[in-house]
């Protein structure tokens, strides 16, 4: 019963440390598709309101223009932070 | 590394280059030193040769040297820092075209490595655009000033403070470096990632059957144009903000 016990934990330890380096890959996949989701709806309503603007004056279009690609810039850094935490993590 | 049965090369293999000259020592020459070499005597070179030859009617690289001056001045400095940041024109100019030039080796044939895939060089003109914008802030508004000005932004009830300097803290004074190199960094990891991963499949798939190379060999064309923007794109960012960073250390928000 005890030899039993032993081999079942030593199964168990054993699947535990089989099964880190595909955690650490299902991890890494999860996290950089869940630190996209904010940055791309962040993007569309930056580049939504940027249109909206240039159409609506033309004439403002080049400061739109800049103002717009700052504001993609800003909401892109938290994507490309979880694309880094992808990188460290793959194995 | 196996994906979908393609034989794709371990991560390391597609950035890490083996030194070729001066091996061991600090001067150690890899394939990304060369880049940065040929990107800096490429920048040198434009401008003065465009320098070499006045003539009242531009024309080839003086051409090229007075619109990208052009550019930097009409469409980042005047948009951020307004007539007096006429003086860093130069600055910007030479490091737009140094971040442009070590990207652009990304889409030229049997280069095919953009530069700034690699944390060195970014991190080290992200620390230098740091300390510039820490010296203007503190030379046009004084120490105490500028850190009152960078930590308790105006228009805030007093209690919010509590919240607000800390956040500041961390945006100004750490987060801004860091974003500003990971940006340049990663977008050129991904891109270079991106080509790798197309091009694989077209060799894989022209091994096998040679019909099967073409939708893949078609995105690698259509993904090449989208890295020249990319890579035009990240050089004209990091310089807008670097003018941002530097516009705000100049002048305050009231």
């Amino acid at each position: 019963m005890l030899s039993l016990l032993a081999t079942t934990f030593s199964i168990l330890a054993q699947a535990v440390t089989d099964n880190t380096e595909g955690l650490k890959a299902i991890g890494a996949g999860l996290g950089y598709g869940l630190a996209a989701i904010g940055p791309g709806i962040g993007i569309g309503v930056v580049v939504a309101a940027a249109i909206d603007a240039m159409t609506r004056q033309p004439e403002s279009a080049g400061t739109a223009r800049t103002t717009m690609f700052l504001g993609i810039a800003f909401t892109e850094a938290l994507a490309l932070i979880g694309f880094v935490v992808f990188i460290l993590l793959l194995p | 590394m196996k994906v979908l049965a393609l034989d794709f090369p371990p991560v390391s293999h597609l950035f890490e280059w083996p030194d070729f000259a001066f091996e061991g020592t600090h001067l150690a020459m890899n394939k990304t030193v060369l880049i940065y070499l040929f990107a800096l005597v490429l920048t040198m070179w434009l401008f003065m040769s465009a320098g070499a030859k006045k003539s009242l009617v531009p024309r080839g690289v003086s051409h090229v040297a007075e619109g990208g001056i052009n550019f930097v001045e009409d469409s980042i400095v005047m948009q951020t820092m307004g007539a007096e940041g006429k003086k860093y024109v130069p600055f910007l100019t030479t490091m737009f075209f140094f971040i442009f030039f070590s990207n652009i080796f990304e889409v030229i044939p049997f280069i095919q490595f953009p530069a700034n895939a690699r944390m060195a060089v970014p991190i080290a003109m992200a620390l230098l655009v740091w300390v510039i914008y820490n010296f203007l802030g503190v030379k046009n508004q004084g120490f105490f000033g500028y850190l009152k000005n960078s930590l308790f932004p105006p228009g805030v009830p007093k209690a919010l403070y509590l919240i607000v300097t800390p956040i500041e803290f961390f945006s100004v004074f750490i987060i801004r470096p860091l974003s500003l190199a990971i940006r340049l960094w990663a977008n050129m990891v991904a891109g270079h990632l991106l080509l790798v991963t197309f091009a694989v499949l077209s060799a894989t798939l022209w091994d096998s059957t040679y019909v099967g190379a073409v939708a893949p060999a078609a995105m690698l064309v259509i993904m090449t144009g989208f890295e020249i923007l990319v890579s035009f794109l990240q050089a004209f960012i990091f310089t807008i903000l670097t003018a941002v960073y530097m516009g705000g250390a100049i002048h305050p928000e009231h």
